[in-house]
């Protein structure tokens, strides 16, 4: 009898523990008490974060951000957003001043492992481009010898196009400048005769020059820029919930589930969809959150494809093609492993 | 036991000695335990901030210590005074930095002076437009924001200037457009070395020569052709050594090579509108400084110096600058540091200073904020208590020495 009880104790003790464990993220504790999720994006990259008409802030990295908040609230808006320049974004995120940073950053190992935060997962496959003017009659990145190339400071780009250039014995003279909108201006201004960014940003970018028509992207991708979310290293809770939100994402495009059919998809027999939608099993609680999370984020965002469509897609003003973002079952390498 | 023998006397008159007093009471010791107290606060103050930086930061699994300067940059700086390629590391990119943040403090407060010097005295002009002028100058400059001017020289001039396939083309060769200046680049022949020799050699001969030519100036009163000895020796010297050595310079002439100048001097415009602004700001207070320097000398000096018979250049050498120069070289030294630190706006315009190249890109690639801010705070303090000293050696020679 003793032993019994014993056993029942020390199972309600574990349970406790174990129950604990799901909810004891700081990060998510403070979250909920403050009522938002503080989230960094850029100053303004058309398609992936930027105000629009309304100055309300919208693109796919924001996107991300409002899934986050509508996982946790129950309410997409639920998000306080900080514009920060390249420099200023890891101390930002690692001082607490925001709790996701989604601002067109690339995973590289140097930030994963010195910075004191962790990737959450790839929004976009992106890799790294040359803008020229069409004037200038520049066919190839290797034709760029003595070119002035404008750059943004504390970027990835700025290292590869000082790999490039070195590897294939070009010289060129760089200017770089702290805020995205000197680059544009001083690229605009022809002081200098290259924009070099991720290929995206400058889809995006061309959009805000004078005469688009007149610049060109240049064939050649010089490098991998996987861009993703990250969040401090240490809370592995909100970690947890960071990862899982980008899985779901990509596992409700999977499905099928849309934000159009997921109230029918509720009552779908797919057990796979049970689990996504919180209509089986209790994988909310495990990320200390609501087991119908995943429905409370498709029901406002859509999935991954959806967000796609709608910022960056080939409908949209800046048109890219899905290409390596497509789903692992469309020849993309967006893959996410299964909730269940 | 001089004051005990004195106390015997039952008169507790002038001692040498206070009268004993406990510790506790004691001045001396009280304020000497104070000072204690305050350096302990501090220096435990300092340890504790120390400690739980580290611990915070090992705690967030974020990467300490200075190991990365020697690491390999791999970014490159569009600017550099010195050898460097992405191949270099760190330290080189700070001293790179370093190098083109002095190169702009220098030629900025050099020609900051020269002008706020000669704006300071026009507004004191009995020319009436001459004075007008200069206030006017004084009022706009000082009074809008510096990033707002550096801002309007970068973007608002110097980009409305030809673009490369029409630029602007100066005598001597020289090249303007919206890539910079580019002028023909002296290439010494190896002997070189012995022309800057003779130049050395002219230059503190010329020091000695002035000196001999003062102690004879208030020995005797007779004037010296000071000039013209020192314009001979500074051209025939060198010169001579040219000859003699039959050194020369080849020019290498910049020409046009696919999208931009080859060969030739390149000056960036980012430098040239940083310099521009950081001159032009900083000169507005210098000419108050020497407008407020110049009238703080009494009227009665110059009239005294007038009645001596002194000429109007005399007067204002012999008497009344160095009398100015008391009141100027003080707030003086604060521009200095002022257009130094001001340096460090490069970074809006692109100019690769230290702030852009090490707090910017390097403590993004490294991400030791700490470490990388706490180098910049240093070489920024070093930069000013450097100037500062010289400064004060400075004001020190000016200064009044009271007899």
């Amino acid at each position: 009898m003793k032993k019994a009880i014993a056993t029942v104790a020390l199972s309600a003790v574990l349970g406790m523990t174990a129950t604990a464990a799901f909810a004891q993220s700081t990060t998510l504790q403070a979250v909920m008490d403050k009522g938002f999720v503080q989230c960094g994006v850029t100053g303004g990259v058309r398609g992936f974060s930027a105000p629009d008409e309304n100055n309300n802030w919208t693109g796919l990295e924001v996107d991300y951000c409002r899934a986050i908040a509508a996982a946790i609230f129950d309410d997409a808006d639920a998000v306080r957003y900080t514009p920060l320049t390249s420099t200023e974004r890891f101390a930002a995120l690692s001082s607490g001043e925001i709790d996701v940073l989604s601002r067109t950053t690339t995973w590289t190992m140097t930030r994963d492992t010195s910075l004191g935060i962790n990737f959450a997962g790839v929004m976009y496959y992106d890799g790294q481009g040359f803008m020229v003017r069409r004037a200038d009659g520049i066919g190839s990145a290797l034709d760029l010898g003595g070119a002035s190339v404008c750059i943004e400071s504390g970027t990835t780009t700025e290292l590869n196009a000082a790999d490039y250039f070195s590897t294939n014995n070009i010289e060129v003279n760089t200017v770089v400048f702290e805020e995205q909108d000197e680059v544009l201006q001083a690229y605009e201004d022809g002081r200098c005769d290259v924009y070099t960014t991720d290929s995206s940003a400058l889809a995006a970018e061309r959009l805000n020059l004078e005469d688009p028509s007149a610049h060109v992207i240049l064939p050649e991708i010089i490098s991998k820029e996987p861009l993703g979310p990250s969040v401090r290293q240490g809370d592995d809770g909100w970690f947890n919930i960071a990862r899982w939100v980008y899985f779901l994402l990509l596992n409700a495009e999977e499905l099928g589930v849309t934000q159009a059919n997921v109230d029918d998809m509720l009552a779908s027999e797919n057990p796979n969809i049970k689990r996504l939608l919180g209509v089986e099993g209790t994988f909310g609680e495990m990320l200390g959150l609501s087991n119908d999370w995943g429905y409370r984020i498709i029901s406002k965002l859509g999935n991954y494809g959806e967000m796609y469509a709608r910022h960056v897609g080939p409908e949209t003003e800046i048109g890219l093609e899905r290409g390596v973002n497509a789903l692992w079952t469309q020849g993309g390498i967006q893959y996410a492993p299964p909730v269940r | 036991m001089a004051s005990i023998d004195s106390n015997q006397s039952g008169r507790p008159a002038l001692a040498d000695e206070p009268p004993k007093v406990s510790l506790i009471n004691d001045p001396k010791a009280r304020a000497i335990f104070y000072q204690a107290l305050l350096l302990a606060v501090v220096v435990w103050f300092a340890w504790y901030i120390f400690g739980n930086l580290t611990a915070n930061m090992a705690k967030q699994n974020i990467r300490t210590g200075f190991g990365f300067l020697n690491n390999t940059a791999s970014f490159d700086i569009g600017f550099h005074l010195i050898d460097y390629d992405r191949s270099s590391t760190f330290a080189e990119a700070l001293l790179v930095g370093f190098l083109n943040t002095g190169l702009v403090a220098v030629i900025g407060i050099f020609f900051a002076t020269v002008l706020g010097f000669t704006i300071g005295i026009a507004r004191l002009s009995s020319n009436w437009i001459v004075a007008r002028l200069a206030t006017v100058y004084v009022e706009v400059m000082r009074n809008i924001p510096l990033l707002l001017q550096m801002f309007f020289w970068y973007f608002g001039v110097l980009s409305l200037l030809p673009a490369v396939r029409q630029s602007m083309e100066l005598p001597l060769f020289s090249i303007f457009n919206n890539r910079g200046l580019v002028t023909p680049a002296p290439i010494p022949s190896e002997n070189f070395w012995v022309v800057w020799l003779a130049l050395l050699i002219a230059v503190v001969a010329i020091f000695f020569v002035n000196r001999w030519a003062r102690k004879r100036f208030e020995a005797t009163g007779e004037r010296q052709p000071n000039v013209w000895i020192n314009l001979a020796l500074i051209i025939l010297l060198p010169a001579l050594a040219w000859v003699v050595t039959g050194s020369s310079i080849s020019w290498s002439i910049p020409e046009l090579a696919g999208f931009n100048y080859q060969g030739g001097m390149h000056i960036p415009p980012e430098f040239i509108a940083l310099t521009w602004a950081l001159t032009t700001y900083t000169a507005a207070f210098i000419a108050e400084i020497v407008r407020a320097g110049i009238l703080a000398v009494d009227k009665g000096q110059t009239e005294a110096a007038q009645s001596l018979g002194l000429k109007d250049g005399d007067r204002l050498r012999q008497v009344i600058i160095p009398q100015a120069m008391r009141v100027i070289v003080p707030p003086l030294t604060s521009q200095y540091l002022n257009l130094t630190k001001n340096s460090s706006l490069a970074v809006a315009i692109g100019y690769p200073d230290l702030v852009s190249v090490f707090m910017g890109t390097t403590l993004n690639q490294t991400g030791q904020a700490v470490e990388v801010v706490a180098i910049t705070m240093l070489i920024y303090l070093s930069l000013s208590l450097i100037t500062s000293a010289f400064m004060n050696w400075f004001n020190a020679r000016v200064a009044l020495t009271e007899r």
